[in-house]
């Protein structure tokens, strides 16, 4: 079966041409318009994603050696994500697969981050726990079988990535730069200083990162950071190795905890900020106690519409009710909210 | 919307329980329609205190940051909450493009966190709340003109 996947929920505008569970090609705007203009890309706009998407599914079709009328079925993300962003991609989703009269498959963009695993050579078995954790979203998601999911915690402040690309800003490197950290922190002492977590009363598994950042603030203020005339670059360094201990143990120590709640052995790591090395380091050491640790290869780590198309096309092989995706799914709206009721 | 601001009044927080406690109280004074600014450093309770508007609203959804997504919707018993964050846009015409107007109803309220470009489009008539770091670590100042 070839799919063709459209993803709009937030910066990025990304297409995939998928056949059976391969990617066949996984077209992403930052990629295809900074080599092509180069440049800096207008990244919110939903009417940038509107410029786009013809182009980017075109490229995707190109790329997968296929033809429009080779598809057959469509998928696109109905939510969470911007609302305007959102509906370009769902609408035009919805259109093509009037138009082909082939199959349409909403999809929830989390759930797609959790199949993400399912991409790469190693693919996750179930059960398995899910963490997702990017610059919007921050969760940990308990997988039984395909579609058969729950949510038992979730970030109640900021996201995981958010704490890095605000921690990076205040120690005057780039936003976003989550990266940089990463990077940073390899050169530096992780003891150095041990800037605390919130631990959280009403859910063990829920996060809360709000309150890092602004221990990194006050330490910066109390050591007059942004003074010096001259940085101390091994003092950086530090700085960002004891943040990122801090981070990484508190993602590691939760999901351990919920592993051995739950039981289960295996363990899938995703979203844009499981590209950290330091988190995937961490993780790995997990395997010398038994546990299967997966991350998605990093080019499906952050948003894509590879992702999109492989769970479109689970959810289609699976589904009892294959008549529900050939007129009643176009009813879909979109939705800005994560839903939980849906997991 | 607030026509003729008076004096600013001037809260101290001693903790994170008790912004999201001033944030309950200053909800009691909005009306649907109003728009609501909310400026301050980095860590300084911006998103504490709109938990506690939500709070006043009855508001059942999970209120967190909306930096990424920049605008996060909430249902509250009688009125929609639009939580808006500008932290990552550029200017104005991407503060247009993400659907402000679109938003911006007489049904709902629009509180927004980093709203420089926001306070320009919408010609200061804005309700603007600030905060700052206080003596002790754990202290902030939010300020707000009577209304």
């Amino acid at each position: 079966m070839i799919t063709l996947a459209i993803e709009t929920s937030c910066d990025e505008t990304s297409a995939s041409v998928l056949e059976n569970e391969k990617v066949m090609s996984n077209v992403i705007s930052s990629q295809l318009f900074h080599t092509k203009f180069g440049g800096v890309v207008p990244e919110v706009a939903s009417r940038e994603h509107l410029k786009k998407i013809t182009e980017i599914t075109y490229e995707a079709l190109k790329r997968s050696d296929k033809k429009l009328s080779d598809i057959e079925l469509i998928c696109a993300t109905s939510g969470p994500g911007l609302i305007g962003a959102l509906l370009i991609g769902l609408n035009f989703g919805k259109s093509l697969s009037a138009v082909l009269n082939v199959p349409f498959v909403p999809v929830n963009h989390i759930q797609a981050h959790l199949y993400s695993n399912f991409l790469s050579g190693q693919k996750a078995e179930f059960p398995f726990l899910g963490l997702i954790i990017s610059g919007g979203h921050t969760l940990l998601i308990l997988a039984e079988d395909f579609f058969k999911h729950k949510i038992i915690g979730s970030t109640v402040d900021d996201a995981a990535g958010e704490a890095y690309d605000k921690t990076a800003k205040l120690l005057g490197l780039e936003y976003p730069g989550g990266k940089q950290i990463d990077d940073n922190s390899k050169k530096g002492d992780k003891d150095f200083h041990k800037f605390p977590i919130s631990h959280l009363k009403n859910n063990e598994f829920d996060f809360s990162f709000s309150g890092i950042k602004t221990a990194v603030l006050y330490f910066l203020r109390d050591i007059d950071y942004n003074n010096n005339d001259i940085k101390d670059e091994k003092l950086l360094y530090d700085i960002c190795a004891s943040f990122q201990e801090t981070m990484v143990k508190t993602l590691f120590d939760k999901t351990l905890k919920a592993a051995k709640k739950f039981k289960v052995k295996n363990i899938a790591v995703s979203g844009g900020v499981s590209a950290n090395s330091g988190l995937r380091e961490r993780f790995y050491e997990l395997k010398e106690k038994g546990y299967n640790v997966y991350f998605p290869d990093t080019e499906y780590s952050t948003d894509n519409a590879a992702m999109i198309g492989l769970t479109g096309y689970l959810k289609f092989i699976h589904s009892k009710n294959k008549e529900y995706y050939k007129l009643e799914s176009l009813a879909q709206k979109a939705y800005p909210k994560l839903n939980y009721s849906e997991f | 919307m607030i026509s003729n601001p008076g004096k600013l009044s001037e809260h101290v927080s001693r903790s994170p329980e008790e912004t999201v406690l001033l944030g309950f109280e200053f909800a009691g004074k909005l009306s649907p329609g109003d728009t609501v600014g909310l400026a301050g450093e980095l860590g300084t309770g911006k998103t504490q205190f709109v938990k506690g508007i939500c709070d006043f609203f009855d508001v059942k959804d999970k209120v967190t940051s909306p930096t990424f997504n920049l605008v996060n919707e909430y249902r509250g018993s009688k009125i929609k909450i639009n939580h808006f964050d500008l932290y990552r846009l550029k200017n104005i015409s991407e503060f247009r493009e993400i659907g402000f107007d679109h938003y911006n109803t007489d049904e709902s309220i629009c509180l927004i966190e980093w709203p420089g470009i926001a306070e320009r489009y919408l010609n200061y008539n804005i309700l603007k709340v600030t905060f700052d770091h206080g003596k002790t670590d754990s202290d902030r100042i939010i300020s707000y003109p009577d209304f």
